[in-house]
């Protein structure tokens, strides 16, 4: 704070309680000793060395206080749970991402196992990868599968910061695992279904503000599942919406939904956006 | 040492009611208008929200703390429209919130469910633990507050939903049926806790409890079929009702009186 303190005198006064200060001596002195630690230090000092009456007073309360501060029982300091963690996953969370990564290590095993003529060049994964961080963004928003929802909901974080928050996270562990899986199985090029799952992604952020986060997911999946990875799984061939020629497009998506959710960002706070 | 007031805390208040709604509206589920045109304005103090079952306590109070958007009709909170589609942050920030039943993270102890919807509520990070605190002290939930919530009784879990209520200071306090669940001494001490928080706040009190309301609010707000139907002191509600209406008190006599006519008080019970 300030450079300059207040003088020995003062302070030495004002330990000793001198009722000849001026009052607005006293008020200056006082708001300036809460800024100040330095200060609150001498004051301590003074005390002892100036007012030993109240010094004493002090030490007998401390030592009538000393014994049933020990007696109290402590509480078990248990912070199993780092408080960063509830910050970016709601707790019921945790489920729905083991089942999204378990989802993504099964798919690699039947990759690895399945004979090629089942799947073609269409591996399961590349089939998958698009929708899947949609399961685990779907449960992060949804009245149904959040107990404290209603608590949530009249809250200032609610809406769109939160939910951003929440797929962040979800992206910040399913995507690492399909990289990895991608990667193992050398199947196709990240790019090829990254930017479709994050156009994906914030398509479904952009429709649920419209018709609630879960549904648009639910949706989504569904839409994809008909028109692309059926077909796809039929014919053994990797669909032609994921061919890297058409990555443009799915950028194009990308972009859309950004500026949907972005446009439309106060409506994420209405709770009949929440199913 | 960091200041204990803020340029928020002094600054000139730039509206008349806390709560100002005018011709009202709000719907529960799809068809149903359980409010229908409520005219109300609601300042500093407690009030009582008194209404027999199904009057539309729960969907006004889900309204006034921002769950639910309006039909139809202009509703203020501290100044501020909700009706619009604006952005509600700076408003929830000064909302307190009990729903009726609400649900939480089993696992959680108190104190981290408090902690967390301090931080859903936007409060300060510095000062979270102190404000945690002294929310939990004054619930009297201090000696539990390390305790899981799924290891609470039905009043503590109570206890423990008024505590992230008044976590973050609210300007305006909601709470829906905070008594349910506690026991006699618990209420008295309920309502010493609601006439403290009624003296810097408007703290709206939906009860069925006609006792609750006596001894704790400033002001009843008697609530039927969606509308207001007396707005007044607990003393003016007591007046309105003669012995020739059912009832074990002046208050209850009273209620009985307001109400006769609504389709409430003629059915079945």
């Amino acid at each position: 704070m300030s450079e300059e303190h207040a003088s020995t005198r003062l302070i030495g006064g004002y330990a000793r309680g001198d009722l000849t200060m001026a009052a607005d001596t006293v008020w200056a002195l006082e708001a300036h000793l809460e800024t100040c630690a330095l200060c609150r230090g001498r004051l301590a000092a003074a005390v002892t060395t100036e007012a030993p009456g109240i010094a004493a007073l002090l030490d007998t309360v401390h030592a009538g206080l000393g014994p049933q501060l020990d007696a109290a029982v402590q509480a078990p300091a248990r912070r199993w749970r780092p408080s960063w963690a509830s910050a970016w996953l709601t707790p019921v969370r945790a489920p729905w991402l083991a089942m999204t990564l378990s989802v993504t290590l099964l798919a690699l095993l039947l990759g690895a196992a399945a004979p090629p003529m089942l799947f073609g060049t269409a591996s399961l994964m590349v089939l998958i990868a698009p929708v899947l961080p949609l399961c685990a963004v779907a449960a992060s928003w949804s009245r149904g599968l959040d107990p404290a929802h209603e608590l949530t909901a009249s809250t200032a974080r609610a809406g769109l910061p939160l939910l951003l928050r929440r797929t962040t996270s979800v992206l910040a562990v399913v995507l690492p695992a399909l990289l990895v899986e991608g990667w193992l199985t050398g199947a196709m090029t990240a790019a090829q279904w990254l930017l479709p799952s994050l156009a994906f992604t914030s398509t479904t952020l952009a429709l649920g503000s419209v018709v609630g986060v879960t549904r648009a997911a639910t949706a989504l999946v569904a839409l994809w599942g008909a028109v692309i990875a059926a077909p796809a799984w039929d014919t053994g061939r990797v669909p032609l919406a994921l061919q890297p020629d058409q990555l443009p497009l799915w950028g194009l998506l990308l972009a859309l939904g950004t500026g949907i959710v972005i446009a439309r960002r106060n409506a994420y706070s209405l709770p009949r956006n929440h199913r | 040492m960091h200041p204990t007031t803020s340029a928020a805390d002094t600054a000139p208040k730039t509206y008349a009611w806390e709560i100002q709604a005018t011709g009202l509206k709000v719907r529960a589920g799809r068809k149903k208008m359980a409010v229908d045109g409520l005219d109300l304005s609601l300042g500093m103090g407690a009030h009582g929200l008194l209404g027999p079952n199904g009057a539309g306590k729960t969907t006004l109070i889900r309204s006034l703390a921002t769950v639910l958007r309006p039909a139809e009709g202009e509703l203020e909170l501290c100044g501020r429209s909700v009706t619009g589609l604006g952005d509600l942050r700076a408003l929830r920030r000064r909302i307190g919130y009990l729903p009726q039943e609400f649900g939480y993270y089993k696992r959680f102890t108190v104190r981290e469910f408090v902690e967390y919807m301090a931080w859903l509520k936007e409060v300060p990070k510095a000062d979270i633990p102190a404000a945690v605190q002294r929310a939990v002290e004054r619930v009297g939930l201090a000696d539990r507050a390390d305790h899981r919530m799924k290891t609470l009784s039905g009043g503590m879990v109570r206890r423990a939903g008024i505590a992230q209520a008044i976590v973050n200071d609210p300007v305006l306090l909601l709470l829906d049926e905070p008594t349910a669940g506690l026991d006699p001494a618990q209420r008295l001490r309920f309502r010493e806790l609601l006439q403290e928080l009624g003296r810097d706040a408007c703290v709206v009190v939906s009860t069925h409890l006609v006792e609750d309301v006596a001894a704790a609010c400033s002001d009843v707000v008697l609530f039927a079929e969606g509308r207001l139907v007396f707005q007044g002191t607990p003393d003016v509600l007591a007046a309105a009702g003669g012995s020739e209406y059912p009832g074990d008190s002046p208050l209850e006599r009273g209620y009985s009186a307001l109400l006769q006519g609504t389709e409430q008080l003629r059915g079945t019970w």
